[in-house]
């Protein structure tokens, strides 16, 4: 696997709470997830996808997680057409 | 120091976090496990509304457009009866800087925590409040950690959040992405710890402070235009902030008569702690999962004493469905020349149903408006619940079932709302207050503060008393 340069922007994720540590009044599907923190930021030490790193956040904080993403970024849409919708509001609807 | 960091402890620590997290000894004005000095409170934030409104100009909030909506008052009175159809005006908040009335709730925040000296500010919030901090933490010079839960186990991000952590990244914000749970709270209490910075929390007083120029705006506004005062204002409610301090502004304008209506997407059945549930709503807030356990016990947030105390102020509670609201959103958008986000027009879609059954000369003012794009479009919010095998289609939406279908009205007069019996949530508050202490204990003191907190006198509150 390629090595991630020391400075990119990546994303990485720590486990904050392992199932059994989590709140004690939680739904039974939930209970049994751990509760899970993603943060970006600067890589500060050249490394490999899947290991354990540390971040400068973008207000300097250091962090540190397992590498998950190289260069995350937002691809979040306006979905698929609802064409429900379309009509609401024109002629075609009177 | 190696403290210890495990849920308990850590929220066990809460007090000690909060009081130096925020610079409110809370304790000052706690009188019983039940009552508290809420309106001294308020007052000794030692802003003026003239003061509010300048530091709120300096960051580029207030003096919001106000629109009169013609073209679906219009519409209303098609479908309403003989001498119906209120006049519909619409308060256009997505023109504050960071695209809606949280600009408002975080100026304060921001002010104060810049005036004290902390370096940062954070905030646990999903919606657009953590933008509204960002934004505002950005000009002040502080630095900013938004706390959101984004993700369900699948590693699914509901669209709408997404928008939101891009938002406070936009404006140069730490975001800490988490997936389902309540311990958002906790991860909240362990950042302040860690940082020192400002907790700015949507339920401070200076978050609720700074919605009271909302209110005043509103009664000023309709006054200038029309002459009186407005007959309704409706509010989108979930936490009870937006609606306590358009209330509270509406009241210092003046504006005594207005009826104050909250509006919740009726989200019925669905469970907010549940990672199954979590992609299954195709609102993230302004509903129901949140409206009710607010209003019928407000202090369950993340700060000792809550500010924000709907049933103080509330006159009415309307549900709406979510497909009402997305028919309206796009009403507005085809009619009205608007394309703006879901939280206003839920109070939209309320506010049509009353205009209806409301006189053609009496005014109604839908109190907000947010911005609206890729992720927190409606168009995206129906796509997703379908990914999400949510059935979508055109119908008679009183037969929707939240979590497993959204039925889009085929015709105005389908848009209906539903009431809330406003009697049944003030005496579940009252049963809540009686978890906090037993009736017997109760003093003097706390039936009054009781009585105030639900808008009814001492007499109702011991003849609704129910073990």
């Amino acid at each position: 696997m390629s090595k991630i340069q020391f400075g990119t922007w990546v994303e990485i994720e720590q486990i904050i709470l392992k199932p059994e540590e989590r709140a004690p009044t939680l739904p039974e599907d939930t209970k049994q997830t751990p509760f899970l923190l993603n943060v970006s930021g600067f890589l500060q030490t050249e490394s490999e996808v899947g290991q354990i790193v540390t971040i400068r956040t973008i207000i300097g904080r250091e962090l540190t997680g397992t590498l998950k993403t190289v260069l995350p970024s937002y691809n979040h849409s306006f979905g698929t057409v609802v064409p429900e919708l379309l009509t609401i509001g024109t002629e075609a609807e009177q | 120091m190696n403290r210890d960091m495990s849920y308990a402890a850590v929220t066990a620590r809460k007090n000690e976090i909060m009081k130096a997290s925020l610079g409110i000894d809370f304790d000052e004005y706690i009188t019983s496990p039940i009552a508290f000095e809420y309106e001294r409170m308020m007052d000794q934030t030692g802003y003026s509304h003239t003061e509010i409104a300048r530091i709120q100009a300096e960051t580029k909030v207030g003096n919001t457009p106000l629109f009169e909506l013609h073209n679906l008052t219009a519409a209303v009175r098609k479908i309403a009866g003989p001498g119906k159809g209120a006049r519909i005006f619409l308060k256009d908040e997505s023109a504050n800087a960071s695209g809606s009335f949280k600009a408002r709730r975080a100026s304060i925040s921001a002010f104060e925590a810049m005036k004290k000296g902390y370096k940062g500010m954070i905030a646990a919030t999903s919606g657009n409040y953590g933008a509204a901090v960002a934004s505002q933490a950005a000009q002040r010079g502080l630095k900013c950690i938004i706390v959101q839960e984004v993700f369900d186990s699948r590693g699914v991000g509901q669209p709408e959040i997404i928008e939101k952590s891009r938002a406070c990244e936009a404006y140069g914000a730490e975001v800490l992405r988490l997936s389902v749970g309540p311990e958002l709270f906790y991860m909240l209490l362990r950042t302040l710890e860690e940082t020192g910075f400002f907790n700015a929390s949507l339920y401070t007083p200076f978050g609720i402070r700074g919605v009271e120029t909302l209110g005043i705006e509103i009664a000023e506004q309709i006054r200038a235009r029309c002459g009186k005062d407005p007959d309704a204002v409706v509010i989108t409610h979930a936490g009870g902030g937006n609606l306590t301090g358009t209330a509270r502004g509406l009241l210092a304008a003046g504006a005594n008569n207005t009826r104050v209506v909250a509006c919740s997407v009726d989200l019925g059945g669905l469970h907010m702690a549940s990672d199954r549930d979590f992609n299954r709503k195709s609102f993230t807030t302004g509903h129901t999962g949140f409206g009710v356990p607010f209003a019928t016990w407000p202090d369950r947030v993340d700060v000792p004493r809550n500010a924000a105390r709907s049933l103080r102020y509330m006159d009415e509670y309307q549900l709406v469905t979510q497909g009402e609201v997305f028919y309206v959103t796009e009403m507005l958008t085809k009619l009205e020349g608007l394309e703006r986000g879901p939280a206003g027009n839920t109070s939209l879609t309320a506010a049509m149903t009353l205009a209806r059954q409301m006189d053609r000369d009496q005014i109604v003012v839908v109190q907000e408006t947010e911005y609206t794009g890729a992720g927190k479009h409606h168009n995206r919010q129906l796509s997703f619940a379908r990914e999400n095998g949510i059935e979508v289609r055109r119908g008679d939406p009183t037969e929707s079932v939240p979590g497993k279908s959204i039925i889009i009205p085929e015709r105005l007069d389908q848009v209906r709302g539903k009431v809330q019996d406003m009697d049944r949530l003030r005496r579940s508050y009252l049963k809540n207050a009686a978890k906090a202490l037993p009736v017997e204990q109760w003093s003097e003191n706390d039936y009054a503060f009781l009585a105030a907190d639900i808008k009814k006198n001492v007499d109702w509150v011991k003849e609704n008393l129910v073990s």
